[in-house]
């Protein structure tokens, strides 16, 4: 790891000002992917702003019926949250599918949204990343890219968005609150992270001098038809190949509003209007289930070790789907997919 | 690791090497100062700093699970935490699980059941395993597999881990 200098933010307009005050330094929280990245060289802060002790781990009901999640509740005690796992059951799931209890104990939600890909290439730093190296070019795209992305993709960029929790979001339309320089504003969660284009360096649209201070979810929770599926190389503690997070209302036998949302797949969480508003008013039904999943996955494109997660990510969506409908969530301890 | 010119990037000045920072840490139940550089993580400060070998450096990028120690109570990765950070904080590592000459049901139930062959996890996996056992969540044993996936065996002593959790988990009552 390289030396550093260390402060700690007395309070958000502190952490805002003391960004604003040079180049070089970031903010650190839980540190998981921060301190990971630094040792391996990838990230090279010349100062960390600790921004631990902020007065940001709260959860809290909002006037519209919704929660206000303060941007340093630890991943584990947001998933273990009483109104989370009754209003949100699909994102305490999603959190507890991914990682180990120690890093969710440790990691915030702030911070789980701004984690890094795991692409091997931008971890090594001896080869070729657009990401980490902007116009160095990509090891992936004809490199090991069996965790790589099928949606969304550019030349410069084929790397996926990690995070399990950040499915879910995408899926309950979460608002991300930041503050900065210019004040606060809300990013809506499909505006947060970013397609790679030509700019794979920049994850998000989160400015270089702002931070995030909490994760607004609206009332609608889907918390009686939902599910989060995640198909990996090992049954815990691996990132996904492919996972889908679905909420469905359903109003008799009928479908009134579903949302799915995919991980691993992309550089962000993957929605799709059009393939959703097929299943609008219609009775849960697998064929029809697929013909959606065929419309997300009708730009799809594999690479040369990663092509079977179109059909992977069909599946799953089907499955997905019929675990929702069913009012059977996948269980992130019993690995059994029904 | 060497890097090749062709990715070596431009990088801000080289930062001077700061002033160590006093940390206070109350270890195992006793008050300890130590001064660390920024970078020092937890992991290195138990060890080098205050000579607490029992927690190991397995993979030092929180993959493994092998430096897990409590903090204020709760299961962390000591390799992805750094010193200067935790000023204050509470820190339980193994050599902290005994209580007045008695083994810790853990470490007890891991003897019985021999749940470790190297033994170089076992540290982590017992202090893990407090952890789980303190958060109330593991009911079943493919919760408690679950629940300590974050912690790997190498020799594979997997079956015999969770009959170890299993038997101190009853010996506690659920509770560390």
């Amino acid at each position: 790891m390289i030396n550093f200098e260390y402060a700690r933010a007395k309070d958000v307009a502190d952490a805002v000002r003391q960004m604003a005050a040079g180049p070089g330094a970031k903010f650190i929280a839980g540190g998981t992917n921060l301190i990971d990245l630094m040792k391996g060289d990838v990230e090279r802060p010349a100062r960390l702003i600790d921004i631990s002790r902020l007065p940001l781990k709260s959860v809290e009901e909002t006037a519209t019926g919704g929660l206000r999640i303060g941007a340093l509740v630890p991943n584990a005690d947001l998933a273990y949250h009483p109104l989370i796992e009754q209003r949100y059951p699909v994102l305490s799931s999603a959190i507890l599918a991914g990682a180990s209890q120690q890093l969710r104990n440790m990691a915030s939600t702030g911070g789980n949204l701004l984690q890094r890909t795991r692409c091997h290439y931008f971890y090594d730093v001896a080869t070729p990343c657009n990401k980490r190296e902007p116009g160095s070019g990509c090891s992936a795209i004809d490199g090991h890219n069996r965790m790589h992305a099928i949606l969304g993709t550019s030349e410069a960029c084929i790397a996926t968005h990690p995070s399990d929790m950040c499915v879910a979001l995408a899926v309950l339309e979460a608002q991300v609150h930041v503050n900065g320089p210019a004040g606060e504003r809300a990013i809506p969660f499909a505006e947060f992270h970013r397609l790679p284009g030509d700019t794979p360096q920049r994850d998000t649209n989160l400015q270089a001098d702002e931070i995030v201070t909490a994760v607004e979810l609206p009332a609608q929770g889907f918390a009686a038809n939902y599910t989060y599926l995640k198909i990996r190389d090992r049954l815990s503690y691996a990132f996904a190949l492919v996972s889908v997070a679905v909420g469905l209302q359903l109003d008799g036998d009928r479908i009134k509003e579903a949302r799915f949302a995919l991980g691993g797949v992309a550089h962000k969480p993957w929605r799709d209007p059009a393939a959703e508003a097929e299943l609008r008013g219609q009775i849960p039904d697998a064929a029809r289930f697929k013909r959606a999943a065929d419309t997300l996955l009708r730009d799809a494109k594999g690479f040369e070790h990663n092509a079977f997660k179109i059909e992977l990510a069909r599946r799953a969506i089907v499955r997905a789907l019929s675990q929702a409908a069913r009012g059977t969530p996948q269980s992130q301890s019993d690995k059994k997919i029904r | 690791m060497a890097r090749t010119s062709k990715t070596t990037r431009a990088t801000a000045a080289p930062i001077p090497v700061p002033a160590k920072t006093p940390v206070t840490l109350v270890v195992n139940g006793v008050e300890r100062k130590i001064d660390v550089a920024p970078w020092t993580t937890l992991l290195d400060a138990l060890r080098d700093h205050l000579d607490l070998t029992g927690t190991k450096k397995g993979c030092d990028h929180g993959q493994c699970g092998a430096c897990t120690v409590l903090l204020d109570g709760r299961r962390i990765n000591s390799c992805l935490t750094l010193a200067v950070m935790k000023d204050g904080a509470h820190v339980t590592t193994i050599e902290g699980l005994a209580k007045n000459g008695a083994l810790h049901p853990l470490q007890q139930a891991f003897i019985e059941h021999d749940a470790f062959q190297c033994g170089y996890c076992t540290p982590g996996q017992i202090c893990s395993a407090a952890g789980l056992i303190a958060e109330g969540k593991a009911r079943t044993d493919d919760e408690i597999r679950e629940l300590m996936s974050g912690n790997l065996c190498r020799c594979g002593a997997y079956p015999n881990i969770v009959a170890a959790i299993r038997q101190a988990m009853g010996a506690m009552g659920g509770r560390s």
